[in-house]
C-alpha cells in the first residue's frame, strides 16, 4: 500500500473518532435549471457534486481557528475580514455563554469561508450550485412555484435571531440537505456575480432589470420576492464583510 | 423689515432686467441659486419620532448637517393583540423626521443594525441625484454608508427604502419625512406635528391576533388590512392624542408612505387655512380634504378656535373606522359660542303633526297587539324578509340547507312533525344530533333574537314554502311555547 493511501486511511480513521473533523455530505445529482435572473433560453447546467448536509458550526470553526491561527480574531488581516469578524465570541477560541457549539458559524468573511472549505479539501458552492439545491422542498427538487415553499422563506425574513438556532432545526430537503432556508444566509463562491446593488437600479445594463424596476413591473409572484431578497443580500456584500446572519457550507466535486 | 423688502424689490428688479421674463414669475425664494448658498459651520441634526418634529430652522444660515440614521427590524404592535415585524428608519414608523433648510449640505450616515437580516438603502425625495441617495446608501447588516447631498428645493419630502423588493420594504414601514425649509424658515406657528399614513397587508384579516406576517399577494392586490396613521392602530388616540389650545395655530406635516393607497386627509370639524399642496410652494386656502398621494406629502395649518376633540381621518371613510386611519387632536380652552354653539335645544320631531306620543307601558303589548291583524300573505311577506336576514346563510335560499352541515327546511319531516319544537328551536336554539329526511345532522343553531311576531312570521313563511304543511304560526303560539319553558 502506497504511503499516501495509508495516510488517507489514517486520516479517515481519525475523522470517525473525532466527530467534528469532517461534516457529513450528500450527493447532489446534476441537472439544468433556469435561475431567477434567467430567461427560457438561459439554462444553467449543474454537474454532480457533494454538499455538506449542514452549515458549518461554531464548534467546527473553533477547531479550524485553533489549527489555523491566522484566522483567529486577534490575528486576522482587516483586508480579509471586517471589524465584526467573530465579534460575538468571548475570546479567540471561546464562545460566549449565549452561543451554542451546534449553532451555525456566522460573522465570517468570504475569505475565511473559502479558506475553511479549502482546508477541508472542499470548496464554497457556486451561486448556481447553491440555488440549484435550495430550490428543493421536502418532496421535490424544484418547488419554487409552490406557495408554501416561498412563504416559508418569506416568513424567515420576519423571524428575529434565527442565527442562534441549532443546525438541523429547519427541514430536510429533497437532497437530504438541511437549513438552506430558515437559519442563516450562506456565502457562495461567486456571491457577487449577479449584481443587485444600489448602483444597478439606475443602470441600463442587463442586471438592472433585477432591481427596483423589474421587481415592480415584471414580477408579481411570490417566487421572485422570496429569491430577490437573497440576491439583494448578496449584492450588498463585499468579500471582507461579516454578518451576524451570514454563514456558509462547503461542497466538493463528485470525482474527488 | 421695510429695508429688507426694499432690498428684495431691488434685487428682483435687477434679476428681471438681467434674466428677462423667465424669472419674472418667481418670487423671492428664487433670489439666490441654491447651489451657490455657502454653508457656515456644522451641526448635528435633531431627529424626532412621530408625532413630534424637530425645532424650526428659524433664521439660521445653511450648515453642514450631520444626520445619523439607524435601520432596525423589530417587532411592534399593529393593534391590540396584533404584532408585526416592522422595518424602520430610526426605530419608529414613520421614520425619524429630518428638518433642514435650503442650502444645507447633509452628511447622511445610514447604519444597518447587525441583528437585521436584510440589506437596505434610502431614497430621499429631497435629494437631487441618482436614486435620491439609494445608489450610494445600499448597506448590508452590520455596516454603514455615508453620502452627502445639498438641499436645493424647499418643501416636504418623503424618504423610503428602495431595496428590492421595494414594495415589501415600504409596506413594512420603511418611510418617513424630510422637511426642507426656505431661507428664514416657514412662518412660525404654535404647534407642529408629524403624521404619516401607511397601508399594511397581513396574512390574517384585520384584528386577527398574534404575530402577523406580511402578505405579498394582498399587497399586490392592494387589499389592505390596516390603513393607519403613524404605523399602528391608535397611534394618535388615547395616550397618543396630539394637543393644542384654543387660539393656537396648528401645523401638520402629513406624509403618505403608501405603498398603495392615496390618502384623503381630513380633520373632522376643522378647515385647513393653508395647504402646501403636495408639500410644495403652491398654497391653497380654505381646504376641507387634501389628497396626499403615496410617496407624497402636504403641509396643512389651521387655527383652532373652539375646544373639543377633532378627528383626523382618511376620508375614504371605511379606512378610518374599520382599518385604523383615525387620530385625534384635543383642543382645550374656552368655548366660543358664537363660532360653535354646542347643542342648543332638544325637541321632538314629528312629521305627522303635533299629537302627543305615548310610550307603551310594556313591550309585550306592543308586539302582540298589531300581530293579529296581519293577513297570511302579509305575514309571509314579512317572514320572507326576516328569513333572508336571519336564516338564509345556513338554510339557503330555497330552504335546501347544506348537506352534512345545515338541515333542509324544504319538505322537512322534522319541521312538519312538530310546530312547537320548531318554535322552540328558533326561540332557544338547537344543538345535538337530529335526523331530517333520513340524514343525520349534528350542528349548532344559535338562539335567535327575534320578537314573538317575527318568529311567527318567519315560521309561517317557512311552513308555507317549499312543500311544507302550510301551518299558520301565530304570536300566541310563540308566547305559549315561550312560557312553557
Amino acid at each position: 500500500m502506497r504511503p499516501i493511501f495509508r495516510l488517507i486511511i489514517c486520516l479517515f480513521m481519525f475523522c470517525t473518532v473525532s466527530a467534528n473533523c469532517q461534516s457529513k455530505m450528500v450527493k447532489i445529482e446534476g441537472g439544468t435549471y433556469i435561475p431567477l435572473y434567467g430567461r427560457d433560453s438561459l439554462q444553467i447546467t449543474i454537474t454532480d457534486f457533494q454538499m455538506d448536509v449542514y452549515p458549518v458550526t461554531n464548534q467546527q470553526y473553533i477547531e479550524f481557528v485553533k489549527k489555523y491561527p491566522k484566522w483567529k480574531r486577534s490575528n486576522v488581516k482587516k483586508l480579509f475580514a471586517d471589524g465584526n469578524y467573530l465579534r460575538d465570541w468571548k475570546s479567540d477560541t471561546l464562545l460566549n455563554e449565549d452561543q451554542s457549539l451546534k449553532a451555525p458559524i456566522t460573522n465570517v468573511s468570504w475569505f475565511a469561508a473559502k479558506d475553511y472549505c479549502e482546508c477541508q479539501g472542499k470548496r464554497l458552492p457556486t451561486l448556481d450550485e447553491w440555488e440549484y439545491v435550495a430550490m428543493a422542498n421536502k418532496e421535490m427538487p424544484d418547488a419554487r412555484r409552490l406557495k408554501d415553499y416561498n412563504e416559508f422563506i418569506l416568513s424567515w425574513y420576519e423571524k428575529p435571531k434565527t442565527s442562534t438556532n441549532h443546525i438541523g432545526s429547519t427541514f430536510k430537503n429533497y437532497w437530504k440537505v438541511y437549513d438552506l432556508h430558515g437559519l442563516v444566509w450562506e456565502w457562495t463562491y461567486d456571491f457577487n456575480s449577479v449584481l443587485i446593488s444600489g448602483e444597478s437600479r439606475k443602470d441600463v445594463d442587463d442586471d438592472s432589470n433585477l432591481f427596483c424596476g423589474s421587481a415592480a413591473v415584471g414580477t408579481t409572484d411570490l417566487m421572485n420576492y422570496a429569491a430577490f431578497m437573497r440576491y439583494a443580500i448578496r449584492g450588498s456584500l463585499n468579500a471582507n464583510y461579516t454578518m451576524k446572519n451570514l454563514g456558509f457550507r462547503c461542497v466538493k466535486d463528485e470525482n474527488n | 423689515m421695510k429695508s429688507f423688502n426694499l432690498t428684495l424689490i431691488i434685487v428682483c428688479f435687477v434679476l428681471v432686467v438681467s434674466c428677462g421674463v423667465n424669472d419674472a414669475s418667481k418670487d423671492g425664494a428664487a433670489l439666490q441659486d441654491p447651489t451657490t448658498i455657502v454653508i457656515e459651520g456644522t451641526m448635528e441634526a435633531e431627529l424626532t419620532a412621530p408625532p413630534f418634529v424637530p425645532a424650526p430652522v428659524g433664521d439660521r444660515p445653511a450648515k453642514k448637517l450631520i444626520v445619523n440614521m439607524e435601520i432596525l427590524e423589530e417587532v411592534g404592535a399593529m393593534a391590540d393583540g396584533v404584532e408585526y415585524v416592522y422595518w424602520t428608519f430610526g426605530g419608529s414608523v414613520p421614520g425619524s423626521f429630518i428638518r433642514t433648510r435650503v442650502g444645507d449640505e447633509v452628511e447622511f450616515t445610514l447604519s444597518n443594525h447587525p441583528e437585521n437580516k436584510l440589506p437596505h438603502n434610502i431614497d430621499l425625495h429631497a435629494v437631487t441625484g441618482p436614486g435620491g441617495g439609494a445608489t450610494s446608501s445600499f448597506v448590508a447588516p452590520g455596516h454603514e454608508k455615508v453620502f452627502s447631498f445639498k438641499t436645493l428645493n424647499p418643501g416636504l419630502y418623503v424618504y423610503h427604502c428602495a431595496t428590492a423588493p421595494v414594495g415589501m420594504h415600504i409596506a413594512n414601514g420603511m418611510y418617513g419625512l424630510i422637511l426642507v425649509e426656505p431661507a428664514g424658515g416657514l412662518p412660525s406657528v404654535d404647534k407642529e406635528y408629524y403624521i404619516m399614513q401607511g397601508d399594511f397587508y397581513t396574512k390574517g384579516e384585520n384584528g386577527e391576533p398574534g404575530l402577523q406576517p406580511f402578505d405579498m399577494q394582498k399587497a399586490v392586490d392592494e387589499d389592505a388590512d390596516y390603513v393607519v396613521f403613524n404605523g399602528k392602530v391608535g397611534a394618535l388616540t388615547g395616550d397618543g392624542v396630539i394637543t393644542a389650545n384654543v387660539g393656537e395655530t396648528v401645523r401638520l406635516y402629513v406624509g403618505n408612505g403608501g405603498p398603495n393607497l392615496t390618502s384623503s386627509f381630513h380633520v373632522i370639524g376643522e378647515i385647513f387655512d393653508n395647504v402646501h399642496v403636495e408639500g410644495g410652494d403652491l398654497i391653497n386656502k380654505n381646504v376641507q380634504t387634501t389628497s396626499i398621494p403615496a410617496g407624497g406629502a402636504a403641509i396643512v395649518d389651521f387655527k383652532v378656535d373652539v375646544p373639543g376633540t377633532f378627528i383626523l381621518v382618511d376620508h375614504a371613510i371605511f379606512r378610518a373606522f374599520n382599518k385604523g386611519a383615525l387620530g385625534m387632536l384635543k383642543v382645550s380652552g374656552e368655548e366660543d359660542k358664537q363660532i360653535y354653539s354646542g347643542e342648543m335645544q332638544e325637541g321632538i320631531y314629528n312629521p305627522e303633526g303635533g299629537t302627543i306620543q305615548t310610550m307603551p307601558d310594556d313591550g309585550s303589548t306592543v308586539v302582540s297587539a298589531p300581530a293579529t291583524n296581519k293577513s297570511l300573505s302579509e305575514k309571509i311577506a314579512s317572514g320572507k324578509q326576516i328569513y333572508t336576514q336571519t336564516c338564509f346563510a345556513c338554510h339557503q335560499s330555497e330552504g335546501q340547507g347544506i348537506p352534512n352541515a345545515f338541515p333542509p327546511l324544504a319538505k322537512s319531516d322534522y319541521l312538519n312533525a312538530d310546530v312547537k319544537r320548531a318554535i322552540g328551536s328558533v326561540l332557544n336554539g338547537l344543538t345535538g344530533e337530529i335526523t331530517v329526511n333520513g340524514e343525520k345532522y349534528n350542528s349548532i343553531m344559535t338562539k335567535q333574537t327575534l320578537t314573538d311576531e317575527e318568529i311567527a312570521d318567519v315560521l309561517t313563511y317557512v311552513y308555507n314554502s317549499w312543500g311544507n304543511n302550510k301551518t299558520n304560526v301565530t304570536p300566541a303560539m310563540v308566547s305559549e311555547v315561550k312560557s312553557s319553558h
